[in-house]
């Protein structure tokens, strides 16, 4: 055993492809351990960002093999990104972890890798096949036939089964695509619809579309359009992802509209990036700055805007849990707050550890059930404390995972979007209220 | 695993902690192989127990295969002490976290090595209370690494580093024995083991139970940023306040370099063409505050800052400090590299000893972004490199001795609340003589005597002190002067 500096020649990169510029911005301080969910979870440093960083550079310096060891440190990591949050040097660790997954493939067993790669590929960019096999899934909820499966079904699809929330009876399929602006027209805006949240949060997509009206935007909802790719980003597939993005680049941009308007927050953090996705596309490098530069949050635009009508007082309690991709992804903090403040009679209550992930991170509470629940498990215990009757999280990832938590470890809090409540209070008074 | 000898020291490692808790294989271990400075050496085994009687059987398994150990809290040093110099077991404390007790009627607190610095402030802020020295990587670094090293930080100035606050410790001997050193109440009689314990870099023994003193939360607190368009401004600043009598809680330098490290990281507003800002932090009684805060604005004028600015509320106070303890964490923007110094000098010195680092960093043609804990005198020159680079770590080494030297030329010490670690093993024989280096050799021995516990750190070379294990083969030509 020698005591050595890495010296020069131990770092001749082996994988071109790994050696990324953000590795060497990385000085080893720590800063970001204690901020990753992983690492307080299981107190190992190969389950820390610090740790999944430096194996990066291991492997890049073809020190270590990209093996199935390598894969499970880098697809155990939620990619929450509350190092980012946390690194004083500004270590943008999303964009090592997203490259090291595009090296290594889809996570999990050759089967499940393939049909990753058959959702990745061939579902989520056609909207209509999507529509298809929710409508079918619809069918096997209210046929009975789910009753009779849980009988049968393995125990680890039962789980699954479980976390699957009813599928709502409308799908948000607008029979329009140019919605005017109520009263006098502040801002024209496109809408992404989004994959699963036109399928199981159709209301919210309707609410959003409400409530950017009422505060006078033209609200344009580009009937082409695609899933973002975020979920093939986060999982290693990046062929289609990069095509989704062009074809959204092209679709939105023709809208010409003043910002596109992203009510998911996994989506936003992913198409502001579409600029780094596509930095080596010279057809599309330049197009795609330019898209993202576009790219809002719906609580980041009208917080931005500010909410232009007397707001009708919501008699409720909230807690506030911070998606990942807004607050650490895009560093969305204060907006949401603010909005859910404006609202007269509604208060909200800070929970501890509020920007912490809640264990959902898109597909990870199915390929990493265990670590997933036990973080869920935490964050209901942090909500308990606070009393809060709701909890508010925009982000339909965060919502499915809530919803699961508060049925299967309580408490029984009602899970709302930002947009839910911004809706309900800017209503008419017979106005849809939240479920 | 090669040897069968290792083989079986695996399994009964996995016996007593569980295999997930036994890591070997090169995807796990490579991790462990660096600590928050520029040295690295793999371990062959890294360990995490989860008890104190965990950690006792760890070590009797090393100890009956002959392998050295190497603690580690969560590897934020910036020595290289947590570096398994001659490779063997990392003994990761990172699992033994929990706060024990918290009692605030005799203002203590015991936990475990892990626990993280910040949350023991944070689990009895709400009573008023906190827990004292603060390094700028507290938000990371375990309370068994600041033990170990005798940690300081920015506070250090009002109330003293580590030891001052370690009341006692609970350790497993070589043997596997499990002590108590020092105790609950303070002043215990006999030896000061405990102080002995602290500040030892883990060549005693290991640490699994810290019984740490809690200090009452200040009546009132203010934070000035004073910013200076000239070095020798801010450091005469520095000596002219501390003459003046008043003893801030906290006194802070950073430069023009370190400013732009931090702005370009997570920005927090520090003026960017600025030569030198001074943090300057008083706290007590309200009426005290006031005053001190008064002169200190006043001698800050008189030297000339250009502006020196009230923290306005507590949110602000809170940011300059979030960007004064990234600092280290933010050289990471400016180069791939750092090499920092942990040198110290009289406060008088201070405006001398700037200059000297200035002449440094151009003769050596390096960058050096400084920021330290000027009230006392604690430097913390930053030399900025790229590993990459041929010939430029030869370059960074050789102006870091540079440093180092300057700071005993001008009456000062190697290293202020850093360690020694394998960084500075080389330089203490600078600092002391033979006689006194055999007589800390002597101690050591009675606790490890086969050197089995962090080998090859804190002691220069064998020659004088030859019953301590080191082989000088191993150190890189070049490093050690």
């Amino acid at each position: 055993m020698e005591p050595t500096h890495a010296k020069p020649q131990d770092t001749i990169p082996r994988l071109p492809g790994l050696n990324l510029p953000e590795l060497y911005q990385c000085v080893h301080c720590g800063l970001c351990l204690n901020q990753c969910p992983t690492y307080r979870a299981l107190h190992l440093e190969p389950e820390s960002p610090r740790g999944r960083i430096h194996l990066v550079k291991a492997a890049a310096e073809g020190r270590i093999e990209l093996n199935e060891r390598f894969k499970e440190h880098i697809y155990l990591c939620l990619l929450c990104r509350a190092c980012e949050t946390a690194c004083p040097s500004g270590v943008q660790y999303g964009r090592i972890a997203e490259t090291a997954r595009e090296q290594l493939g889809p996570p999990g067993s050759p089967f499940a890798r393939a049909v990753l790669n058959f959702v990745f590929a061939r579902l989520l960019p056609f909207p209509r096949r999507l529509r298809f096999v929710f409508a079918l899934l619809r069918l096997y909820q209210r046929s009975g036939l789910q009753q009779l499966a849980r009988m049968f079904l393995p125990p680890k699809l039962r789980e699954m089964d479980a976390m699957l929330l009813t599928i709502p009876a409308r799908f948000f399929y607008p029979a329009t695509n140019i919605l005017p602006a109520i009263g006098a027209r502040r801002a024209k805006v496109a809408m992404l619809n989004g994959c699963v949240m036109p399928l199981l949060f159709g209301d919210v997509n309707e609410a959003t579309v409400r409530v950017l009206r009422r505060n006078g935007c033209d609200v344009v909802l580009p009937k082409n359009q695609i899933c973002c790719g975020a979920l093939n980003i986060h999982n290693g597939e990046s062929v289609a992802a990069k095509q989704m993005a062009r074809h959204n680049i092209d679709v939105f941009l023709d809208a010409a509209v003043d910002a596109i308007i992203v009510n998911a927050a996994g989506c936003g953090a992913a198409m502001k990036e579409y600029g780094y996705l596509l930095r080596d596309d010279p057809a599309y490098r330049d197009k795609a700055e330019r898209f993202s530069a576009r790219v809002k949050d719906a609580g980041e635009f009208l917080g931005d805007l500010g909410l232009r009508s007397e707001l009708r007082p919501v008699d409720l309690t909230v807690t506030y849990q911070d998606p990942c991709h807004l607050v650490h992804g895009q560093r969305i903090r204060n907006q949401p707050r603010k909005l859910l403040q404006s609202i007269p009679g509604l208060k909200l209550v800070e929970m501890e550890g509020s920007d912490r992930c809640c264990g959902s991170a898109g597909i990870y509470n199915l390929t990493h059930a265990e670590m997933s629940q036990q973080l869920l498990k935490e964050k209901m215990q942090s909500m308990a404390a606070t009393k809060a009757e709701a909890v508010v999280a925009p982000n339909p990832g965060c919502m499915l995972q809530l919803r699961y938590g508060a049925q299967r470890y309580g408490p029984a809090v009602k899970v709302y979007h930002l947009m839910d409540l911004l809706d309900r209070a800017s209503g008419e008074s017979d106005a849809a209220t939240p479920k | 695993m090669k040897t069968a000898s290792q083989k079986s020291l695996v399994q009964d490692l996995c016996t007593v902690v569980g295999a997930r808790y036994v890591l070997v294989e090169k995807e796990d271990v490579v991790v462990y192989e660096q600590d928050g400075s520029i040295f690295q050496v793999m371990p062959e085994i890294v360990v995490l127990p989860g008890s104190t009687e965990e950690v006792a059987e760890v070590v009797k398994a090393a100890r009956r295969a002959s392998v050295p150990i190497v603690p580690r809290g969560s590897g934020t040093g910036l020595a290289g002490g947590a570096v398994p110099a001659e490779g063997g077991i990392v003994l990761s404390l990172a699992r033994l976290n929990r706060i024990l007790k918290i009692d605030l009627e005799n203002r203590l607190a015991i936990v475990e090595p892990g626990v993280i610095n910040q949350d023991v402030t944070k689990a009895v802020a709400k009573d008023g209370f906190f827990y004292a020295p603060d390094p700028s990587s507290q938000a990371a670094c375990s309370i068994g690494g600041n033990v170990a090293n005798n940690s300081g930080g920015p506070h250090t100035l009002a109330y003293g580093v580590t030891t001052n606050h370690v009341l006692g410790v609970e350790a497993v001997l070589d043997d596997g024995a499990v002590v108590w050193l020092g105790g609950e109440v303070p002043d215990m009689p006999g030896y000061d083991l405990c102080g002995l314990f602290v500040g030892s870099e883990g060549t005693m023994g290991i640490v699994t139970k810290v019984a740490v003193r809690l200090m009452q939360t200040r009546e009132s607190v203010r934070t000035l940023l004073a910013i200076f368009d000239q070095m020798d401004a801010a450091t005469e600043t520095v000596v002219d306040i501390t003459a003046a009598g008043i003893i801030p809680a906290a006194l802070e330098m950073m430069d023009r370099t370190t400013i732009e490290a931090v702005e370009r990281g997570a920005p927090v507003g520090f003026p960017r063409d600025a030569e030198a800002v001074l943090i300057v932090e008083v706290e007590g009684l309200r009426e005290h505050t006031a005053r001190s805060a008064r002169i200190a604005r006043e001698i800050c004028q008189r030297n000339g800052a250009r502006e020196v600015k009230l923290a306005a509320d507590e949110s602000e106070r809170q940011r300059l400090w979030k960007g004064r303890k990234g600092a280290f964490g933010a050289m990471g923007t400016l180069a791939p590299n750092y090499y920092v110094q942990d040198g110290v000098v009289p406060r008088s010195e201070l405006p001398e000893m700037m200059r000297r680092i200035a002449a440094i960093s151009k003769e050596f043609n390096l960058r050096i972004a400084n920021v330290f804990h000027a009230g006392d005198g604690n430097l913390h020159p930053n030399i900025l490199f790229d590993m990459r680079a041929p010939g430029e770590l030869d370059r960074v080494i050789e102006a870091g001795a540079a440093t180092l030297r300057a700071c005993i030329e001008l009456g000062g010490s190697i290293t202020g609340e850093h360690g020694v670690g394998l960084e500075k093993k080389a330089y203490i024989g600078l600092l002391f003589n033979e006689a006194d280096l055999a007589a800390m050799a002597r101690v050591r021995r009675v606790f490890d005597p086969d050197s089995r516990f962090n080998p090859a750190k804190l002691f220069p070379t064998p020659a004088s002190c030859g019953e301590v294990r080191l082989q000088p083969a191993q150190i890189p030509a070049g490093l050690w002067i």
